[in-house]
């Protein structure tokens, strides 16, 4: 087989391999969202069965919808609550597992299982948890405290929803951060170690910037995660009370598929879209910033 | 000395709020109604019948069937297509690579809910509602499917050249190197968005609430809160006892297989 052959060869071989992902995003991905982008445009009431064009009024009405405006604050309430305690929590369990210790590997396990048990299952006993007799009000009782009714107020059933979501999922940046803990080179504590460099000191100037690209990923796929979070919202509040834990993706799915509105529906989603778009984007510039050495 | 036992202490305290919920949705799914609120920690009598009621109520073995072989087929439908387009963005060199890989990768910027009216609408006119076919082929080849391609190709373009030319001078073809010494070598990465892809499927909810409407063709989240009595307040035990059955299998598989679980997680981590 001479070269070329090869080479000919070898490019249809690679667009054989691609053609499956390659059409995949083509129907499922690029046209469902250039058809978003139109559906936008229109008015569509399933139910009355009308479908007309009205350009920007879908837009026009996002503007002026204050339950939207809600919603866009207990959307950025919560992935910000969530990314903060999040990646705090998994550095701080990542740290502890990291140390000289027996046992470790039982942590490590029981740190990680809530991943794995089904997100709907783990809502369902935490709701039942944070009902106001439930076991969690019991647990602060036994302190003296009374608790609240956490699912109905509005700042408690954001907390909670925040918290639940938070153990379900700590574990996996957890793993991340501790792969990468074991990837910081001894050598350097030990050389910080002799400049007198204490605990704080070696952990703020060695661990946090060497590890900056897993907290980098880890903040990525937590933020990008935290706009998708559906199960537990629908499961824990239904959005309330009143639209304190409404979040955008909860409204999209109220106004498309419990109201009917596809339009309004889906001019949601290009906000949705947007909204993730500009994140991801902003978040790879800053990798070029402040992100330590990239390989 | 002092400062283990302080590390301890703490890891034993934090652990409680990981711990404690699975152990009072198992406990608890043995517990007459009467004591669900009941501070104790274990039933004061066992009582099964909760688990009887699950399957009278729902038919659950059914259910159970469609998370588990939606799950199987969206696994390894995934492993597939992300390990093709993986290696050929990674490894082959052909016209146009880079723009289609951008195009694959706009996926990323894409979540799947935000094309979930246009592909509802295109599933309802092909007739595919209350089916499983939106379930199975949307992950496998749209927006899901893209992380995994990515993992993918880190992980090929990691591999020593050297392997493959070796190969080649074996007279063996792309296809051939691919299928004999890629694909073998890449089990770690194939290992981690297995197991990406199966939790991703199995906790699936918008969709299934979406797409599904008779409860034969429910999957397991759908299904688990649909345990509510005439009133429409939930039953907790018998909940509870149905989460304990989708819980606990993978949970037992977890524990058994932790180590090349982790370990394969947070490499592909460090690498991707």
């Amino acid at each position: 087989m001479t070269f070329w052959t090869y080479r000919r060869r070898d490019n249809l071989v690679g667009y054989l391999f691609v053609a499956p992902a390659l059409l995949g995003s083509l129907a499922f991905v690029l046209i469902p969202l250039g058809m978003v982008g139109w559906y936008s445009l229109n008015e569509w009431n399933v139910l009355g069965g009308t479908f007309e064009f009205i350009g920007i009024e879908n837009y026009q009405q996002l503007l002026g919808d204050e339950k939207l405006r809600d919603s866009l604050v207990a959307t950025a309430w919560f992935a910000a609550g969530l990314v903060v305690l999040n990646l705090s929590l998994a550095l701080l369990l990542a740290v502890l597992l990291n140390q000289k210790l027996r046992g470790t590997t039982l942590f490590r396990t029981l740190f990680f299982s809530p991943v794995l048990v089904s997100l709907v299952a783990w809502t369902l006993v935490w709701q039942l948890m944070l009902q106001p007799e439930g076991s969690v009000n019991g647990l602060l009782g036994f302190f003296g405290i009374d608790g609240p009714n956490w699912l109905r107020g509005d700042t408690t059933a954001m907390v909670s929803v925040i918290v639940v979501q938070v153990i379900k999922n700590v574990g996996l940046n957890m793993v991340l951060f501790l792969a990468a803990l074991q990837g910081v080179p001894a050598p350097l504590y030990e050389a910080a170690k002799i400049d007198g460099a204490g605990a704080w000191t070696r952990f703020r100037r060695i661990t946090i910037p060497l590890i900056s690209p897993t907290i980098l990923l880890t903040s990525i796929i937590t933020i990008v995660g935290s706009l998708q979070v559906f199960a537990q919202i629908a499961v824990l509040t239904q959005g309330g009370p009143g639209t304190s834990t409404t979040v955008l993706i909860y409204y999209l799915y109220q106004q498309a598929f419990q109201f009917h509105h596809f339009g309004y529906g889906a001019t949601i989603s290009v906000l949705l879209f947007v909204i993730v778009a500009a994140l991801t984007l902003l978040q790879w510039q800053m990798r070029r910033k402040w992100v330590l050495h990239e390989s | 000395m002092s400062r283990k036992v302080w590390l301890y202490g703490l890891l034993c305290l934090l652990c409680v709020p990981f711990v404690f919920p699975t152990w009072w949705m198992v406990t608890s799914s043995m517990k007459p109604i009467s004591e669900i609120f009941s501070e104790s920690l274990l039933p004061s009598e066992w009582t099964f019948s909760t688990y009887e009621t699950v399957f009278r109520m729902q038919p659950f073995g059914q259910q159970y069937w469609n998370s588990l072989y939606i799950a199987v087929v969206v696994t390894i439908g995934t492993m597939a297509v992300a390990a093709l387009a993986g290696y050929a963005f990674a490894r082959i060199r052909f016209p146009g690579q880079n723009v289609l890989f951008v195009v694959v990768l706009t996926g990323l910027l894409i979540p799947s809910e935000v094309t979930i009216v246009p592909l509802f609408q295109m599933f309802q006119s092909l007739g595919l509602t209350n089916t499983h076919w939106p379930l199975i082929i949307v992950p496998i080849f749209g927006a899901p499917c893209v992380l995994a391609i990515f993992i993918m190709r880190q992980f090929f373009i990691a591999l020593p050249p050297e392997l493959e030319e070796a190969a080649r001078m074996d007279g063996l073809g792309r296809a051939g190197i691919f299928y004999r010494i890629a694909l073998p070598l890449s089990r770690p990465a194939l290992g981690a968005v297995a197991i990406f892809t199966f939790l991703h499927s199995w906790n699936l909810y918008l969709e299934p609430i979406v797409y599904l409407s008779t409860p034969d063709m429910f999957t397991l989240p759908q299904a688990l809160t649909q345990f509510v009595d005439i009133y429409g307040g939930p039953m907790w035990n018998v909940q509870l006892a149905a989460a304990t059955m989708t819980a606990v299998p993978i949970l037992i598989v977890f524990v058994l297989a932790q180590r090349q679980f982790i370990e394969g997680l947070a490499h592909t981590g460090v690498k991707g």
